[in-house]
């Protein structure tokens, strides 16, 4: 049943990434792509990690690909020929990696082990949730990476604001 | 195999309850909606189908459905269809996981089930806000398609709008999940029985009365509604993103609208006035007949954010676009940062039990 | 209970939410395709114009539009990011005692900085 569940989810993530590429119309790539987001959603859910797939959605469908769809809007592409060109290049870099794929499915051998699991302990993770385990793992033992994080996404926030900030001087001057 | 098929059934009944009564809610608020208006304004509101004009939700559905659906030159018709669909699905989903009464397990042909709520899953609240913040493509979208300025202007108002005040409104639940411990929303109404006081927005060690007024605010402007409804001002944009939509499309975006407002009542009761759990101690119903009265509480609470909505409406004028981004960066969001910050503190020295 | 049936237990949590997607999209797309099939057809060049207060319809109406909209959907981005942080936070608040207060209390503190940034910057003005 899970099974069932993996594959319906992956098949529908390939189709969908090749589409966002494939499709010429940049609007309706966004739309694959918030297909695709959804899928990667249930296919975390099947794995276990409910927050991670809430967060998915959250941030992925809900805010990184709504600014997608305004630079997209904001800059009227209508088609986008430009990447078209890029095919030698995307197919070389696609090839490589899709090699190195093979070969470390080949390498390694498609075991049924199961992978770890965060925390180790994938029996306490089923009683208590993944979003319990994920806030005591992330501020105990990973504290010092999330408060980098913290740090990070500040600096996006004056980056951000820095490269707008023409824009910004521009408009209050235009009116 | 037969227990899957079981799980099917049983879940399909169910869902098919709770859309049916969410349907039929949207049908009788669009009625009481012109009502409530009306009687507020000195006026009988919708008196012709039916006596009291009781029947006139029918006819307007009935209406709709069978008007032509006009697509207009220059649209993109895929995405024109796309969208009223994107616009819907969120808020009607939005249902699998709000408690509609207590948490009990029943046993029917060999299976449990809780008849009171489709889904508990552990991340209830957050699988809320993930579709409501899906809702802004149907709108975005929708605007785009139609390939009319005003459509446009609406659609790109209205997805500015709601992803500000998303933002309040995920700030505004930390206060809730800090006291509760859970983002189950079945968890967080059961951590709130016995009695009014336990209810969050009164609750020791820190009532989160600003965190209940943030979250109103901003659930009046996600759901796009007055005094928050720019992207469909219609003295100024006609009907915002939804100006060339007619027919069964313009239907879905209308229902929507109303779903919308019904599930956010649904998790204002649920995380902040005891959800199903009534204002006193215990029951005043036979053990066997208690379910009764969660439920009937449930609805009350319900019905007083719904009534809420059509109060604003008549009494409130509509903000000018750059007051309501003001409002809501500058306004709600530190009032929301502040709740976060004085709750953990009260919950660090008062810890619960 | 063992761990097969936590596990089957879990995926039995979604499986209605999965089942209640699907209803609501087939709910959306039925209808509209009877909907479709029921209703009359009578295009006219003049009906199916766009929208424009009776004039003649000038120039494409996706129009660019200002910059503005964009640096509002940048911070949310940037906002909502930060917001995500405290959900784990909150729940596991009881468990993680006094260094989890400090953490946030840290965190927090950033978060206003990167805020009181903005709005020094006029970032948050819509004008």
């Amino acid at each position: 049943m899970a099974l069932a569940f993996f594959f319906y989810f992956s098949g529908v993530i390939v189709l969908t990434s090749v589409l966002v590429v494939a499709l010429r119309n940049p609007i309706y790539s966004a739309i694959s792509l918030l297909i695709m987001f959804f899928h990667v959603a249930g296919l975390y859910v099947t794995l276990h990690a409910e927050f991670l797939a809430a967060v998915q959605i959250i941030v992925y469908a809900g805010a990184i690909l709504v600014l997608y769809l305004f630079v997209v809007m904001l800059l009227n592409v209508k088609r986008e020929e430009r990447y078209h060109a890029q095919f030698p290049l995307a197919a070389l870099l696609g090839v490589t990696i899709l090699t190195e794929v093979l070969m470390l499915a080949i390498l390694r051998g498609f075991s049924s082990e199961p992978l770890p699991t965060l925390g180790g302990a994938g029996q306490a993770d089923q009683a208590t949730g993944n979003t319990e385990t994920i806030g005591e793992v992330l501020y105990s033992t990973y504290l010092f990476p999330f408060e980098v994080a913290s740090l990070i996404l500040l600096v996006a926030m004056i980056g951000a604001i820095v490269l707008a900030k023409k824009d910004i001087g521009l408009a209050s001057r235009n009116q | 195999m037969a227990e899957v098929g079981l799980k099917l059934a049983f879940s399909v009944a169910q869902i098919a309850v709770v859309m049916g009564i969410v349907l039929l809610t949207v049908m009788f608020l669009t009625l009481a909606e012109r009502k409530v208006l009306g009687w507020m304004q000195d006026r009988m509101g919708p008196m012709e189908v039916g006596p009291y004009g009781v029947l006139q939700p029918i006819a307007d559905g009935l209406k709709l459905f069978f008007k032509e659906d006009i697509v207009p030159a220059g649209a993109n018709k895929f995405l024109f269809t796309l969208a009223p669909i994107l616009a819907l699905v969120p808020a009607l989903i939005g249902f699998a996981v709000v408690p509609f009464g207590p948490n009990r397990t029943v046993e029917l042909f060999g299976y449990q089930f809780q008849p009171f709520v489709i889904s508990d899953i552990n991340i209830g609240i957050l699988y809320i806000l993930a579709f409501t913040s899906i809702g802004a493509y149907g709108i975005i979208l929708g605007g785009w398609a139609s390939n009319s300025k005003y459509s446009l202007l609406g659609g790109l108002r209205s997805a500015a709008q709601v992803i500000s005040y998303e933002l309040n409104v995920g700030l505004a639940i930390v206060g809730v999940l800090l006291l509760a411990g859970s983002l189950s929303l079945v968890k967080i109404t059961e951590a709130q029985a016995g009695g009014f006081w336990h209810w969050y927005i009164f609750a020791f060690p820190f009532p989160q009365v600003f965190a209940f007024v943030v979250y109103v605010i901003s659930a009046v402007a996600e759901t796009n509604r007055v005094p928050f409804d720019l992207p469909e001002a219609e003295s100024e944009l006609v009907a915002g993103f939804f100006t060339e939509y007619s027919g069964m499309r313009f239907a879905f975006f209308f229902l929507a609208e109303y779903a919308n407002m019904i599930l956010v009542s649904c998790i204002a009761a649920a995380l902040f006035l005891g959800g199903w759990n009534a204002p006193y101690p215990g029951t005043l119903l036979p053990e066997n007949l208690a379910w009764v009265e969660g439920v009937v509480w449930f609805a009350v609470k319900v019905y007083f954010f719904l009534f809420l909505f059509f109060w604003l409406r008549a009494t409130l004028p509509r903000l000018r676009y750059d007051q309501l981004m003001r409002f809501g960066w500058k306004v709600m969001l530190p009032i929301a940062l502040g709740n976060i910050l004085v709750t953990a503190i009260a919950a660090y020295f008062f810890p619960k039990g | 209970m063992t761990g097969t049936e936590l596990l089957l237990d879990y995926l039995s949590r979604y499986f209605p939410v999965f089942v209640f997607v699907v209803i609501a999209l087939l709910f959306g797309v039925v209808t509209l395709v009877i909907s479709h099939f029921v209703q009359p057809k009578y295009p006219e060049a003049e009906k199916l114009s766009a929208y424009e207060c009776g004039s003649e319809p000038f120039s494409d109406a996706r129009m660019p539009f200002p910059v503005r909209y964009y640096i509002f959907a940048m911070l949310f981005v940037i906002f909502d990011i930060e917001v995500i942080f405290l959900y784990p936070w909150a729940v596991v608040f009881g468990k993680i005692g006094f260094i989890g207060l400090v953490e946030m209390l840290v965190f927090i503190a950033l978060f206003l900085v990167a805020y009181v940034y903005a709005w020094r910057k006029g970032a948050l003005e819509w004008d």
